[in-house]
């Protein structure tokens, strides 16, 4: 479903990423761990399309879609949160999860531009499906015509999430989505991103430091360090590889 | 909070006007124009036409400056693009096409044309932006207006001395007074009005405001940036194109120094006062950028008496104090107009009970 082959990325000087690969455990979550800057939100940018690798491909459904621009990655089907928020800040929660729709709407500029007929009934059940599979589903009914400025850190990254399940994605990337948060909101979090994979069956590939949060719900876990792909296997495996340890512990040193 | 406001489906949550405030303020204003249309005298109707043809050039650049986020510098090209158009194709029909049909072919057509100029003038936007974009805007508005001026093509476009326009007749129904072009333009505006604001009520306008806040998270949402930043290019383009072709039929006669830097920069100068972004700024910045240099007009006609002497030395005084009443304007209420507005109502939701 989702295959990153050999992915080589560096900005000048600095390599970034030094020949990455692994695959996506479809209808799964897979975890993206490692210290910082060992180049985890590099990998996510390559993956959606920002940057451009020097060398290595991303495979989707088995097309290679290296040459792709985010825009066509996003129609394919891949959704993505950033891990400094990038809502649209002036907007409603609800405009910010309607605009995650984007793709799924045929709306045209010209019936747009009168409105009633085919552009209404679009929006009408738009409304009507983000209603029940996106606000009710991340309990933000109360929040829905508020502006994202007016939100707590904790809720607007719930909304991002709600904007990217939105687009109904097939591959949903997460990039520290309990950075930040306390207890009872990072277990919230963790709870509604089990329930994305479950109820929808959505393949995620989750970046985050909280080690107890990556054991406990992904399948599988890739470790980098200083952009070199340390270590891959399922959570056990990877908490006992002694490279793995070496790292942390030498971060943390 | 505005009060009053419970909704009982998504149906009735998702008009736009959504409040009775709202309802009594859009149907007031329809009776407003129609009385005026009756019982204006031909100077009011005169400054209105101008309000009306400006806005829809302002609505124009509100998609596309306030809304999506992209300057140009160059849109009085559009009108002038627009104006050429419809005059040229009446031109070319005459005695080919019937008179009652000329207009409703020529209108279309420039406004097509003119959307697809503006394609081709986007293509900057996808590279550069803010002062860049608008240098290259307004390069492409000087070509406009050199081809217009051209010797060449003078045939067509009546070159630096202009060239007289067509009187438009709407199967039948020859708008040859001031008050007729007055309804054709009133019905103009407020459909123009109407169209820019029921873009955003859908994805396409929701995608001009996602490109303007933040463009990187718009393409991650499958907004091609590509497609829709030339989309608002065209569509602003094609409003200042109608807005050129009621300019066209409402003057006798077309210069091609009425549609230089100084309209263009009248455009955005009216969406910024007005409040951009907003449906409702064009409306209220236009009427500004009309009425203010009228009142000064006015306001000098009276102080010098008619005396020649002293209209030489005040009527360079005009613009001065025009452009001095916008840079003040812009220091207190950057938001602009529609942000006063706004404030007011807020303070009439909450009277009695406390004040600001
Ligand atoms: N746009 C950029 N230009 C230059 N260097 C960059 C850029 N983005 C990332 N880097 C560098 O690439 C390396 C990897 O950074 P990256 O942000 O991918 O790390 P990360 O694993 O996401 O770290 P964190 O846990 O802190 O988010 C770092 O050395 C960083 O300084
Ligand atoms: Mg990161």
């Amino acid at each position: 479903m989702l295959k990153i082959q050999d992915l080589h990325l560096s900005f000048g000087g600095i390599k970034a990423l030094k020949g990455i690969s692994f695959e996506a455990v479809p209808g799964e979550i897979t975890g993206v761990i490692g210290p910082n800057g060992a180049g985890k939100t590099s990998l996510f940018n390559a993956i959606s399309g920002f940057y451009t690798p020097d060398k290595g491909s991303v495979h989707f459904d088995g097309r290679d879609i290296s040459g792709l621009g985010p825009d066509r990655r996003a129609v394919l089907g891949m959704a993505r949160t950033f891990q400094n928020i990038a809502l649209f800040r002036g907007m409603t929660v609800l405009d910010n999860i309607k605009l995650g729709a984007h793709t799924r709407l045929n709306t045209t500029l010209w019936q747009a531009l009168r409105y009633f007929g085919q552009a209404r009934s679009d929006e009408l059940a738009l409304r009507r499906d983000i209603e029940e599979r996106v606000i009710d589903f991340l309990e933000i009914d109360h929040i829905r015509k508020l502006p994202i400025t007016m939100l707590p850190y904790g809720l607007q990254k719930r909304v991002e999430l709600g904007r990217a399940l939105a687009m109904q994605p097939r591959v949903l990337m997460l990039d520290e989505p309990v950075a930040g948060m306390n207890r009872e909101e990072t277990a919230d979090m963790a709870r509604f991103i089990l329930d994305v994979q479950e109820e929808f069956g959505t393949t995620i590939l989750l970046v985050e430091h909280d080690m107890h949060m990556v054991m406990d719900i992904c399948t599988r876990v890739v470790v980098l360090n200083f952009g070199e792909q340390i270590a891959e296997g399922s959570p056990e495996e990877v908490s006992g590889n002694p490279a793995v340890i070496k790292a942390y512990l030498g971060a943390a040193a | 909070m505005i009060n009053g406001n419970l909704k009982s489906s998504y149906g009735s949550d998702e008009r736009i006007v959504n409040n009775g405030y709202k309802q009594a303020f859009v149907y007031g204003s329809f009776l407003c124009l129609a009385a005026f249309a009756l019982f204006a005298n031909d100077y009011m109707i005169l400054i209105a036409c101008q309000v009306g043809i400006l806005l829809v050039a302002v609505v124009g650049i509100n998609i596309l400056t306030g809304y999506t986020g992209l300057i140009s510098l160059g849109h009085g090209a559009f009108v002038a693009i627009g104006a050429y158009a419809v005059t040229i194709l009446h031109n070319a029909m005459d005695g080919i096409v019937p008179d009652a049909l000329t207009a409703l072919i020529a209108i279309p057509v420039a406004v097509t044309i003119t959307a697809l100029i503006g394609i081709i003038v986007g293509l900057p936007s996808l590279r550069v932006k803010g002062l860049y974009l608008a240098v290259a805007t307004l390069a492409a508005s000087f070509i406009v207006i050199f081809i217009v001026e051209n010797e060449t093509f003078a045939g067509y476009t009546g070159g630096v001395v202009g060239i007289n326009t067509p009187v438009p007749n709407l199967l039948g129904w020859e708008l040859d007074t001031k008050r007729e072009m007055f309804i054709f333009i009133s019905v103009s505006a407020v459909l123009a009005l109407l169209a820019g604001q029921n873009l955003f009520r859908t994805r396409v306008g929701r995608a001009f405001i996602a490109i303007r806040d933040r463009d990187y998270s718009a393409e991650i949402l499958g907004i091609s940036l590509l497609r829709y930043k030339l989309m608002s290019f065209a569509l602003s383009a094609a409003y200042c194109g109608m807005a050129g072709a009621l300019f066209a039929y409402f003057y006798a006669r077309i210069l091609p120094e009425q549609f230089e830097l100084e309209l263009s920069l009248e455009l955005i100068a009216a969406v910024i006062v007005g409040g951009m972004g907003r449906t409702l700024g064009p409306l209220f910045g236009v009427i500004l950028i009309v009425l203010v240099p009228e009142l000064i007009k006015v306001t000098a006609s009276v102080v010098t008496n008619g005396d020649t002497a002293s209209t030489r030395i005040i009527a360079p005084l005009q613009e001065i104090i025009f452009g001095l009443l916008l840079i003040f304007f812009l220091l207190k209420e950057p938001l602009g107009i529609n942000h006063i507005v706004d404030r007011l109502i807020r303070a009439a939701n909450r009277w009695p009970f406390a004040r600001g």
